[in-house]
């Protein structure tokens, strides 16, 4: 049996698509406010994923001043993704510490919780 | 040695308060940090107001970062809209850090002040940085900066649920930047290009394109959770009301008005008037701009903290500016911009004085602000006038905001969206004279704390900005013809 030539072409696509939605489902169904934060790098893998591969070319190879290379992939958006990995650490220790902190104040990390206390609040 | 100083303006416009942030760290002291901060924030606005200056004899600026050729470096482009906007926040961002000490002082523990104001001027950069790049990825990298930054400031508020705010609003928030990325990656994928000119040169090429129809609706919902689109603004009233006081002021003047110019420089510079005329985003924009200007301005009918009230104002006045750029004509543009301009001289106006009432009083509710006007006559004026110019009273900057979003209504033939804007402005008389009631016409509750005038170091910054209110209202020069041309530029960049 032959692999139809389209699906691992697209393939990288898909799984970003798929990531993305997990991801973002993640975000949006879970009530504990830490898996939120991993639903939220989930979904910006995807994006990390969605930038690498638009990149890369058939039998490229990576981009040094060489001789021997004649076909290359694209470095720009390598680097583009490396900026997008750290301002997603820096929002993920951002988010982290708040809940360090929410947890002081509230004494739990469940969002319904948290929302009952601050109805109580007011 | 000074002309090559002159020649480096845009770089020091976004660097000189970004250094500034760190140096606050290294001093700990808070009166140092307060300091470099007012000296940061007066130095930007004086580079800002040379910068305009500049534009209006020479035309654009375009400033190579390194020296590398567009389109390979970054480029930062100045132009008419974007020498506009970093005027508009260098000058809110001078006069809240003038009014900032005694109102820091109360409501942030005093060993986290110097923090407070790297933050400040981090937040500063990034939104001045938004402004000046003309790199679609660039603006990405400033989107971030200045929002990490603002999630920590509104997590300094007194009351926990400041934390909870500045959660959800990190949530959200990152889920808009890495929608607009996501966007800006489809369109490299398209175009193979990063500088905003350039993509908008080799789009019209590939519009039919179904991932340039994706890549603008990621950015359009990327940029909406910004800058607080009405089904997208759950996160901004709890955001305004736990913040500090001065934060709110801060955020409410600068942050949504600058992600409405992002939204400007999406649509009008990147994708250009032909492609966006394509798209149904008239209407789209159009109605959720004026179900935000009547359902908020009734919900915050209802508000009775004023902090909160005033945010869902501030969601309703941001539907006015959507409708503005929904009209796709010069007109419209016009009102978009001056409105940028104007809401944030009246929202930094009312939030300064709610900052000064949290100062005198601990509380920003309407109950218990009554009767304040025999104790605080000139804050509580202030308020009042502040107010006139929020509903858009003649001789008031709201009054020529909406006077041209209604001439580009009706230029458009669209009668009712200008029926709707007048209601919405009657709206606002009802919210606002919620406050001045309690304020003006009520006693004090019994067993209130005796309380004096504020300081004239608060007193000062706030008549400056209600100054403002009042001299833009009657002297339209300056801002009709800045915001006229930089309309006419926007429609009619090249596509």
């Amino acid at each position: 049996m032959t692999i139809p030539i389209e699906i691992p072409g697209l393939i990288n696509y898909w799984i970003v698509i798929v990531l993305m939605m997990i991801g973002f489902y993640i975000v949006i169904s879970q009530g504990n406010l830490i898996k939120k934060i991993v639903g939220l790098n989930i979904f910006q893998v995807s994006v990390f994923v969605l930038y690498i591969s638009m990149s890369k070319i058939d039998g490229g190879a990576a981009p040094i001043l060489d001789e021997a290379i004649k076909n290359y992939s694209n470095p720009l958006p390598h680097v583009l993704i490396l900026t997008a990995i750290v301002v997603g650490v820096a929002t993920t220790a951002l988010g982290l510490a708040i809940i360090v902190r929410i947890r002081d104040s509230y004494g739990t990390i469940e969002e319904d919780k948290i929302i009952n206390m601050e109805r109580d609040d007011t | 040695m000074l002309e090559s100083l002159y020649h480096h303006l845009p770089a020091i416009q976004v660097v000189l308060p970004l250094v500034s942030a760190p140096i606050c760290v290294i001093f700990r002291r808070t009166a140092i940090a307060w300091s470099i901060a007012m000296v940061a924030s007066w130095l930007s606005f004086s580079i800002s107001i040379l910068l305009l200056e500049q534009v209006n004899s020479n035309g654009p600026i375009s400033y190579l970062l390194g020296g590398w050729q567009v389109p390979w470096g970054i480029e930062y482009k100045v132009d008419q809209l974007s020498a506009f906007v970093l005027l508009i926040v260098t000058a809110i961002g001078s006069i809240v850090t003038l009014f900032a000490p005694n109102s820091v002082n109360k409501e942030i523990a005093s060993d986290r002040i110097y923090l407070f104001y790297t933050m400040y001027l981090l937040t500063f950069a990034g939104l001045l940085g938004i402004t000046i790049t003309g790199d679609a990825f660039n603006l990405f990298v400033f989107l971030e900066i200045s929002s990490l930054s603002s999630y920590v400031l509104i997590s300094l508020g007194g009351k926990r649920n400041a934390l909870t705010a500045a959660y959800r609003y990190l949530i959200l928030g990152t889920i808009g930047a890495t929608f607009y990325i996501i966007g800006v990656g489809l369109l490299y994928q398209m175009t193979g290009t990063l500088n905003i000119a350039d993509i908008s040169q080799r789009l019209p090429e590939v519009a039919g394109i179904k991932t340039v129809m994706v890549a603008f609706a990621f950015m359009t919902v990327g940029i909406g959770l910004k800058l607080g689109l009405f089904p997208l603004h759950v996160w901004l009233p709890n955001a305004y009301t736990y913040a500090p006081s001065i934060v709110t002021a801060f955020l409410a003047a600068t942050a949504t008005k600058v992600a409405v110019y992002v939204l400007l420089r999406i649509y009008f510079s990147l994708f250009g008037t032909k492609i966006l005329l394509s798209l149904p985003i008239q209407e789209f924009l159009l109605i959720l701009g004026l179900i935000a200007i009547i359902s908020m301005s009734l919900v915050a009918i209802y508000q009775k903290n004023t902090k909160r009230l005033l945010a869902y104002s501030s969601v309703a006045q941001v539907g006015y500016m959507v409708i503005g750029i929904s009209m796709i004509t010069v007109t419209g543009l016009t009102a978009t911009i001056i409105h940028l301009f104007n809401h944030a001289v009246i929202k930094g106006a009312l939030f300064l004085v709610i900052a000064a009432v949290f100062y005198r009083i601990n509380s920003v509710k309407i109950e218990d602000m009554a009767g304040l006007a025999k104790s605080m006559p000139f804050t509580m004026a202030a308020f009042v006038a502040a107010g006139f110019s929020l509903i858009g009273v003649p001789l008031t900057a709201g009054f020529i905001s909406k006077w041209y979003l209604i001439l580009g209504a009706i230029d458009k033939g669209w009668l009712f969206v200008a029926v709707l804007i007048i209601v919405s402005s009657l709206l606002a008389v009802i919210y606002f004279w919620k406050v001045v009631e309690s304020v003006y016409f009520k006693e004090r509750p019994p067993g209130a704390i005796q309380i004096k005038e504020i300081p004239l170091t608060m007193l000062i910054p706030i008549w400056i900005m209600v100054g403002a209110n009042f001299y833009f209202g009657i002297n339209t020069n300056f801002t009709i013809s800045i915001a006229e041309k930089a309309a006419k530029y926007l429609i009619g960049s090249p596509l």
